[in-house]
């Protein structure tokens, strides 16, 4: 079945201050988005109405597969790595996507956690809490988290924060990996951070 | 240690005098009361502290997360409401029981309609900066239906009244924790996403 993420009408207002509105787009798998706009302008915002985290003042979020609704299950359907995303930081590495997993009541798939922590260079760190990890291991092990449980609609804010150059090329890697099969969409300053996309929301002329 | 100084604050206060059933049931909630609010609270304010949150919105359903959070602080509210009970039976000799079943019921009651408004209670002061001095500000109203019941049973337990002259209290109690879950679970969703 294919999936599909859609945005109808989308305005947020917080305290009488219009973030941004009239925000429409249907993705399907395959395809690409990228959020752009100064700072302030709702990316982040915008973001967690699509990751179902935040509810919009009007307008709906929905994603689909085939005609059947899924967006009541949406923490089974959506990865969403960002910088203000905290990790339990008294939990190993390995320890936070086994309970990424349970939580979600999925299997635990010890392969691909060990997979995973290997492909953002953490495979050496994974029994070692995330406490002590650096803010860089930090930010590969959101992306870890963000994969586990295998979501086709990736939502990544400022995915190269606090990344080096291996890291920033692990992510682009993921990214072009993703949009093969799957729904990406990128907030970011930076359009060079992101793969090249089929849609672009610029959130400074949406007010 | 709330627990520990305020029942023996009550032990010195009350001396050797003979205290009514209806003060020392009244003292008792008073102590349950206090040290739930110190503990309940918790929950959400400790998600919201560390940053965990939103991790937790990404992973769980608002029910679900409701549901964790009511299941945990039932069993917080019974084994605090048990220590003190304990406690309140070792320390204040004057406390005698003559119909158990009708306390036992209470004690099992009452902490769950203590925690399931203290679980929606918890979750709407996250959300804001005063959380401290919000959360027993909130819960008073709230919770001053389910105490008046709550005392009234224990002093029927005290008093040694049969268990069937106890029924109405405990079809409102009953009434009560529905009232708050099926409340608790319509407005979460709104509270938990903004």
């Amino acid at each position: 079945m294919t999936i599909t993420l859609e945005a109808l009408d989308l305005k947020k207002v917080f305290e009488r201050r219009t973030i941004f509105r009239n925000i429409s787009f249907l993705m399907s798998e395959g395809q690409s988005l990228v959020v752009t706009g100064r700072n302030g302008s709702g990316k982040s915002t915008l973001l967690k109405i699509l990751a179902h985290v935040l509810t919009p003042t009007e307008g709906s979020v929905k994603i689909f597969s085939g005609l059947h609704n899924l967006s009541h299950s949406s923490h089974l359907h959506i990865g969403f790595v960002a910088p203000y995303l905290t990790l339990y930081e008294e939990f190993s590495g390995k320890e936070n996507l086994q309970f990424a997993l349970a939580v979600r009541g999925l299997a635990q798939d010890a392969a691909l956690i060990d997979r995973l922590l290997d492909r953002f260079s953490l495979g050496g760190f994974k029994h070692a809490p995330a406490r002590v990890f650096s803010s860089g291991m930090k930010q590969r092990l959101k992306f870890a988290f963000a994969l586990v449980h295998r979501p086709p609609v990736l939502l990544l804010d400022e995915p190269m924060a606090n990344l080096d150059t291996d890291g920033i090329n692990q992510v682009r890697e993921l990214m072009t990996e993703h949009r093969k099969d799957g729904v990406l969409v990128v907030a970011t300053n930076d359009i060079s951070d992101a793969v090249i996309p089929d849609f672009v929301v610029d959130l400074n002329v949406s007010r | 240690m709330f627990v520990l100084g305020t029942t023996t604050i009550i032990l010195f206060s009350i001396g050797g005098e003979g205290i009514g059933a209806d003060v020392l049931s009244g003292m008792l909630w008073v102590v349950i009361f206090f040290s739930s609010m110190s503990g309940l609270s918790r929950t959400f304010v400790s998600e919201e502290e560390r940053g965990t949150s939103l991790t937790l919105q990404l992973m769980a359903t608002p029910a679900a997360v409701l549901g964790g959070k009511l299941l945990f602080n039932i069993v917080l509210a019974s084994g605090l409401n048990a220590f003190v009970v304990i406690l309140y039976f070792l320390l204040i000799a004057e406390f005698v029981l003559k119909t158990y079943s009708i306390f036992v019921l209470t004690i099992v009651m009452g902490s769950i309609g203590l925690a399931a408004a203290a679980t929606i209670i918890a979750a709407i002061i996250s959300k804001a900066n005063t959380k401290g001095t919000l959360f027993p500000v909130l819960s008073l109203p709230i919770l001053l239906p389910l105490l008046i019941a709550v005392i009234k049973l224990t002093s029927m337990a005290v008093e040694g009244v049969a268990f069937e002259e106890a029924m109405d209290e405990f079809q409102f109690l009953v009434a009560y924790i529905v009232v708050m879950v099926t409340v608790s679970y319509l407005l979460f969703d709104y509270i938990w996403k903004d």
